[in-house]
C-alpha cells in the first residue's frame, strides 16, 4: 500500500461520491417534496449518456453534445412525468416501485433496440485529456478531476438555489409540509415539476460527465440506482447536505475499500484466502456501513424535520 | 402505508379459488404429457418454485405492510446452499435442506433486525440494499463460480436415494411443499400472530399500546417468510440444476413483488396465480419477440394505473360488472 496509491484512489473515491450526488441529489429531492419513488432515476443517467454520444457523433463538439443531451433529457423526463409519474404521486410506495419499474424495463430494452447492446463510448474533450502532475511522481487524469471540480461546483449551486432562492424556499417547505404549502396557494403541480425535471436534469449530466471514462452501455443506471438510494437513506431523505456528506462517504468507503481489502487482510491472514475474501468484504462494505447508521440512526444523518 | 387490503376474502372465493389452483397444478403434468413435456413440467415447476417465494413476500408485505424488495436474497441463499453442498459432494437433502432454511432464516434474523427499525420507504431501500449485498458476496464467491455461477452435478437425494432425479417427481415434489407453504402460511394468517401482525401493519402504535412488541412479531414473521424464500431457492436450484448471482439480482426482487401485485396483494392464493401470469407471460411474450420487455414494461405501468388490486381484483370487477347486467 504505497502513498502514491491512496491519494489516486482517495481522489477516485471522491470523484465517485460526486457523482453519486449528482444522482442521489435529484433523487432526494423528487422523493422529499413529492413523497415518490422514482426507480426510473437511473435510467434517466443512462439517457443522459447516450444522448451525449448521439449528439457527439452529429456535432463532433463536447460541450454542444452536453447541452443538447441536457435538453433533450430534460424534454424526455418532462413527457415521462407529464404520461406517468404524475398519476403516481397519490399512490402507495409499492404502486411506485412497481410503475417506475417497468419504465426501467422499458427503456433499457427500448436503448439497446435503438443503439445496439455493445458499449459505445465517448472521446473526453481535447482540452481535457492527458493527465496532471500533482506532486512529483504522481500523475492524475485531468478529466476526472474535471468530474470532481463540475460536481462540487453543482453542489455549491444547489445550495444557494435551495437555501437562498423563492422556490429553493418551496422545495425545502413541501419536503417537511407539503400540504400545507398548496394550501396556501402554491401550485404544487407546477413545482413538483420543476423539481422533476431538475433532478432529471442533474442525472443526465452525471451520465454525460461520466460517459468519457465508462462504458456507455444498456442498464448501466440500474447498479448507480441502488448506489444512490444507499446515499439518500444513509443522509436522510429528502436532505441535501445529508445526501452530499453521504455520498462522499460512500464513494470514499466503496473505492478505498476495493483497492485496499485484499492488502489490509493480509495484516491479519495468509494471502491466500485474502484474496479471496478481500473483494467479497469490499464488496459488502458499503451495505454494512448503511446497516450500521441505519441500526443507530433509523431516518439516516440528517433527517429532514417533520418527517 | 395505506395498503388497503381486506383481511380475508368472502368466503367463498376464499376456498373455491386455491382448490381450484391446486387442481390444476396436479392435474397440469397429465395435460403436460400430450405436448412438450418436458418443457412445459420446467416450467411450471418454476411456476411453482416463484410462487412458493411470491407467498412468502406476500403474507410480509400483503398482511404486515413490510414491503421488502430485497426477497431474491433468500432465494439466492437456498440456492446457493444446494450449490456449494452439491460441489462438495453432500446431496442428501435431509442434510441440505434444513441448512438452507437455517442459513436463510440467520440471514432473516439479522437483517430483520436492522430493517425493521426503520420504516415505509427507508425498509423498502434497506432491504433492497441488503439483497445487493449477497448478490456481491455470490459474485465474488471464485471458488464457487463467481459472476458465472455453477451448475450442480447432482440434484439433491433423500437418504441415499435419487428421488428428484425424475422430472415429474420433482413437479410433485414442489407442488407438496407449495401446498404445505400455503396452508402454514394460511394458518399463520388467521392465527392470534397473525391478527397481531396485521393489527401492526394497521396501527402499530396502537398494538404497541395494547402490550404487543410489535417488533418481535414482524421479525418472526420476516423469519417465516425468509425462510420460505430460502426453500423456494433450494428448490429452484434442483431444477435448474444450477445456481448464479443472478438469481437475487435486485430485478428478482422487483419481479418477486410484481408477482405478488399482480395476483393481487394480500391474498396468498393470489401470490401463485401471480407467479404463473408473470412467468407464463415472460415466456409467451419472449417467444413472440426478444424484445419483450418494450411490451412488458408498458404493461406494468397500465396494470399499476387501472387494475388496482391485481388480476385477481380485475377478473372480480368485470365479473361482478357482468352478472349485474
Amino acid at each position: 500500500m504505497s502513498f502514491t496509491l491512496l491519494i489516486v484512489q482517495t481522489l477516485n473515491g471522491l470523484q465517485f461520491g460526486v457523482l453519486l450526488f449528482l444522482i442521489a441529489a435529484g433523487l432526494t429531492l423528487v422523493f422529499g417534496v413529492m413523497d415518490f419513488i422514482n426507480l426510473a432515476h437511473g435510467v434517466q443517467y443512462m439517457l443522459g449518456a447516450y444522448l451525449a454520444v448521439m449528439f457527439y457523433a452529429l456535432t463532433g463538439n463536447f460541450l454542444i453534445a452536453l447541452i443538447a443531451a441536457l435538453a433533450a433529457a430534460l424534454l424526455l423526463g418532462l413527457l415521462l412525468e407529464f404520461t406517468v409519474f404524475r398519476h403516481l404521486y397519490d399512490r402507495d410506495h409499492l404502486e411506485q416501485v412497481i410503475a417506475t419499474f417497468g419504465i426501467i424495463l422499458f427503456l433499457n430494452q427500448g436503448v439497446k433496440v435503438v443503439w445496439g447492446a455493445a458499449p459505445l463510448s465517448l472521446p473526453i474533450p481535447d482540452m481535457f485529456s492527458g493527465t496532471i502532475v500533482l506532486s512529483p511522481g504522481i500523475l492524475y487524469p485531468v478529466w476526472r478531476l474535471m468530474i470532481i471540480g463540475s460536481g462540487l461546483a453543482v453542489a455549491l449551486l444547489l445550495y444557494l438555489l435551495v437555501s437562498r432562492t423563492r422556490v429553493g424556499m418551496l422545495v425545502r417547505a413541501g419536503a417537511t409540509h407539503a400540504r400545507i404549502v398548496s394550501a396556501l396557494g402554491v401550485d404544487i403541480r407546477r413545482l413538483f415539476m420543476i423539481v422533476f425535471g431538475f433532478g432529471t436534469m442533474l442525472a443526465a449530466f452525471a451520465g454525460v460527465m461520466i460517459a468519457p471514462i465508462l462504458s456507455v452501455e444498456p442498464g448501466m443506471g440500474d447498479s448507480v440506482l441502488i448506489l444512490a438510494f444507499v446515499v439518500i437513506v444513509i443522509g436522510g431523505i429528502g436532505s441535501m447536505r445529508g445526501a452530499f456528506i453521504a455520498a462522499l462517504l460512500i464513494g470514499l468507503v466503496d473505492t478505498l475499500g476495493r483497492s485496499f481489502a485484499i492488502d489490509i487482510l493480509r495484516l491479519v491472514m495468509p494471502p491466500s484466502p485474502a484474496r479471496t475474501v478481500g473483494p467479497a468484504i469490499a464488496s459488502m462494505l458499503i451495505y454494512v456501513l448503511m446497516a450500521l447508521v441505519l441500526y443507530f440512526r433509523p431516518a439516516g444523518l440528517f433527517p429532514a424535520k417533520g418527517r | 402505508m395505506s395498503l388497503s387490503v381486506t383481511a380475508l376474502p368472502r368466503a367463498r372465493n376464499y376456498e373455491a379459488l386455491p382448490i381450484a389452483i391446486f387442481l390444476v397444478l396436479a392435474l397440469a403434468p397429465l395435460a403436460a404429457s400430450f405436448g412438450a413435456e418436458t418443457y412445459l413440467l420446467g416450467l411450471f415447476t418454476r411456476v411453482m418454485i416463484y410462487g412458493i417465494a411470491a407467498l412468502a413476500l406476500d403474507f410480509i408485505c400483503g398482511y404486515g405492510g413490510l414491503v421488502s424488495f430485497g426477497h431474491a436474497a433468500f432465494v439466492g441463499i437456498g440456492a446457493y446452499t444446494a450449490g456449494i453442498f452439491s460441489a462438495h459432494g453432500i446431496t442428501d437433502m435431509a442434510i441440505t435442506l434444513p441448512v438452507a432454511l437455517i442459513v436463510s432464516a440467520l440471514f432473516a434474523w439479522l437483517t430483520g433486525t436492522v430493517c425493521l427499525r426503520t420504516k415505509s420507504v427507508y425498509f423498502i431501500m434497506i432491504t433492497l440494499a441488503f439483497g445487493q449485498m449477497i448478490y456481491f458476496v455470490a459474485g465474488s464467491l471464485s471458488p464457487y463460480g463467481g459472476d458465472d455461477g455453477m451448475t450442480l452435478k447432482l440434484r439433491s437425494t433423500l437418504f441415499g436415494f435419487p428421488v428428484l432425479q425424475n422430472d415429474r417427481a420433482l413437479y410433485y415434489a414442489v407442488l407438496a411443499f407449495l401446498l404445505v407453504s400455503y396452508l402454514l402460511l394460511r394458518a399463520i394468517v388467521s392465527s392470534r400472530f397473525g391478527r397481531v401482525f396485521r393489527g401492526a401493519r394497521d396501527n402499530p402504535t396502537r398494538m404497541a399500546t395494547i402490550g404487543y412488541d410489535v417488533f418481535r412479531y414482524q421479525r418472526v414473521a420476516y423469519v417465516i417468510a425468509g425462510c420460505l424464500g430460502g426453500l423456494a431457492g433450494f428448490l429452484l436450484a434442483n431444477a435448474t440444476e444450477f445456481v448464479s448471482p443472478s438469481f437475487m439480482s435486485w430485478q428478482r426482487s422487483g419481479e418477486l413483488i410484481i408477482m405478488v401485485l399482480f395476483g393481487g396483494i394480500g391474498t396468498l392464493h393470489g401470490a401463485i396465480v401471480g407467479a404463473a401470469a408473470f412467468l407464463l407471460l415472460e415466456d409467451m411474450l419472449g417467444g413472440i419477440t426478444e424484445n419483450w420487455k418494450l411490451i412488458f414494461g408498458p404493461m406494468l405501468v397500465l396494470i399499476v394505473l387501472f387494475a388496482r388490486g391485481g388480476l385477481l381484483g380485475l377478473a372480480q370487477s368485470v365479473w361482478e360488472r357482468l352478472r349485474r347486467g
